[in-house]
């Protein structure tokens, strides 16, 4: 706890910017996990984070202010724990995302239940806990504009993001 | 800084404000009290009054500099009290009277023709040592009595200020509560889509920033730069610090910033992300909630000792915290009954109550300086609504209804909100604007308060000491 100073803004900057590989690399993908990507030539396979997001589906979408996983979400998540077993040394973040229909406040609270919601079922799957982190965004950051039910639906949501070691 | 007391030529009280900064305004009561009341009062309980026309002459001023301030300060306090809706000033080009024959007595007539009920006149002068002198005198025009009478000396430059005070000092004479137009708001600036230039990266994708800004718009600086993302400032009672969240590399956490230094330190070594929170009504501790594992908890910090104590214990999303002024109990929010709602409990986390039983889901409690109300944010049937209750949860009343209107902050005399107001976004992204509002407790007198670019998550600031 004995954080200190963290000093002046344009130091922010700098650290920050390093910190861009966690965020979420896949905001164009649909919710069926990479459709209309084109497949790249077997000679320059993609990277792990990128072969995640198109062969796996990195994200799951849940209902109006809730944080269960839904049965046909389930699929998405039973694919994801396979590939982690299949490339152990991958860690990764789940981020936790909520629609722009609450409060802000209580949209981060709810993030980051959808987010451990994701985080206990890939443990629930055999995924070791130590793997897996959280991270909320709360409304923060809609994947889809537009006040409507479509859009609404794509941003509550929960991403799975390779952090490391594997890109 | 100085204090210097004046020479009144009748009996005066001297009273002195402390300095936001580096500067001090002396101040003076002019003349004597020849009234025990005023005539004219506004009762700002009522529902919809009748605005009190008041006449604002420009001060006078013998140098361009006295008199360009002069000038400046009597439109500051007109505009000032035309935007609190209680007051209509009236168009000067109806004065009969010129504001340099008021350094006589004013003549009451020339006014009372105009149907002014309050004649505010005053003189600016740069003294001998660089500093300006402003004084006032607050007139009724039907008693033909003065109200009050103040002087003060500041720096030039810090004229603004001045007119804020006196504006302050007509707005208690005449509704016989404190003012609140001598206060600042730090709020989070948004980028309109289009926008460009700082700001607006992948991890703030609306570029939000700490900005802070006098009641009015004026004075408007921001304090990060838009390369992390931001939310929820709340200022500290002595206006030195904001507590907010930040998401610094990353790592969502409570930070508080330094106004002075500009330093921005993160608050305690919390596990899991800290965020939604708010000084303690003495400014001694931190309320927020911690989310671990999923579960949003309240935790209060002493900043002094840090020491953490946890003060509720349920598996529900508890959040939005906010101290009562007396500090002995905490309205908050959560959905351990199904839906999300407020409850009260003591400072220790016990006896918790439900106080919210409406249609709908209920966030964003934020308890009034004044004790006697909690403003809330209301869902219900898909609209956003701002509304206020007793702490006992009665007397449920809604300001304000729109598609999205979140956030309650209270002036410090209890009277007025300020919340923001987002608009739909297309599908292409455009629309979607954000901005400040206010309105009276009264559910009156709405009106938007002018920032550069888009702005959300307000919080207004105590009378500056």
């Amino acid at each position: 706890m004995r954080f200190k100073v963290i000093g002046m803004v344009a130091a922010l900057a700098l650290a920050v910017t390093a910190c861009e590989s966690t965020s979420e690399s896949g905001a164009g993908a649909s919710g069926s996990g990479g459709a209309g990507v084109t497949p790249l030539p077997a000679a320059e396979p993609l990277p792990l984070k990128d072969q995640f997001v198109v062969d796996v589906g990195d994200r799951v979408f849940f209902s109006f202010d809730r944080f269960d996983v839904e049965p046909d979400q389930k699929k998405v998540l039973d694919r994801q724990a396979a590939w982690l077993k299949k490339f152990s040394s991958v860690t990764v973040t789940v981020e936790g995302h909520a629609d722009e229909r609450g409060t802000r406040e209580y949209n981060l609270a709810l993030g980051e239940r959808r987010a451990n919601a994701v985080k206990e079922y890939l443990i629930y799957l055999g995924i070791d806990a130590k793997r897996i982190k959280t991270v909320s965004y709360g409304e923060e950051r809609p994947v889809a504009l537009g006040s409507d039910e479509a859009a609404w639906a794509q941003n509550r949501r929960a991403v799975t993001i390779v952090t490391g070691p594997g890109s | 800084m100085t204090i210097r007391a004046m020479y009144m030529p009748e009996k005066f009280t001297l009273k002195t404000l402390a300095p936001l900064v580096a500067l001090l305004a002396v101040v003076a009561l002019l003349g004597e009290m020849r009234t025990a009341r005023a005539e004219i009062t506004i009762d700002i309980t009522r529902g919809n009054v009748e605005p009190l026309p008041i006449a604002v002459t420009d001060f006078v001023g013998q140098s361009a500099t006295a008199s360009r301030a002069g000038q400046d300060i009597a439109g500051v306090i007109a505009a000032n009290l035309e935007r609190s809706g209680l007051f209509k000033p009236i168009d000067r080009k109806a004065f009969i009277q010129s504001a340099g024959a008021l350094n006589a007595l004013p003549r009451f007539g020339d006014w009372r023709v105009i149907n002014a009920q309050a004649l505010v006149q005053g003189r600016t002068e740069v003294v001998s040592d660089g500093r300006l002198r402003v004084e006032f005198r607050l007139w009724d025009v039907f008693s033909e009595q003065q109200m009050i009478g103040l002087a003060y000396f500041t720096v030039p430059d810090n004229w603004r200020r001045v007119a804020h005070i006196i504006s302050d000092a007509i707005y208690k004479r005449i509704t016989g509560e404190d003012g609140y137009f001598d206060t600042r708001i730090v709020y989070v600036s948004e980028q309109p889509k289009d926008a460009k230039g700082v700001g607006r990266n992948k991890l703030n994708p609306f570029g939000k920033r700490l900005a802070i800004m006098d009641q009015d718009g004026e004075n408007h600086r921001f304090l990060t730069d838009g390369t992390t993302l931001v939310l929820t400032p709340r200022f500290s009672p002595t206006l030195q610090e904001i507590t907010y969240m930040s998401y610094f590399r990353n790592n969502p956490r409570v930070y508080i910033f330094n106004i002075d230094t500009g330093r921005q330190e993160v608050l305690g070594d919390f596990p899991g992300m800290t965020f939604a929170p708010r000084f303690s009504p003495d400014g001694k501790k931190i309320i927020m909630s911690m989310a671990k594992d999923g579960n949003s908890e309240i935790y209060v910090m002493d900043l002094r000792t840090r020491v953490v104590r946890q003060l509720t214990f349920h598996s529900a999303i508890d959040t939005s915290p906010s101290f009562a002024p007396d500090a002995n109990q905490v309205v908050f929010n959560s959905d351990r009954g199904g839906s999300q709602q407020l409850y009260v409990m003591d400072n220790r986390g016990k006896n918790v109550r439900r106080i919210s039983f409406g249609n709908g889901r209920y966030a964003t409690p934020v308890w009034s300086p004044r004790g006697d109300l909690i403003a809330f944010t209301k869902l219900s049937g898909g609209r956003f609504f701002i509304g206020v209750m007793k702490p006992d949860g009665s007397g449920e009343r809604l300001l304000a209804e729109d598609f999205k209107i979140e956030g309650p902050t209270w002036s410090p005399n209890g009277r007025v909100l300020i919340f923001y107001r987002k608009g739909r976004t297309a599908k292409d992204g455009s629309g979607g604007a954000s901005k400040l509002w206010s309105i009276d407790l009264t559910g009156h007198n709405e009106r938007e308060i002018p920032t550069p670019m888009d702005a959300s998550d307000p919080a207004w600031s105590p009378l500056i000491p």
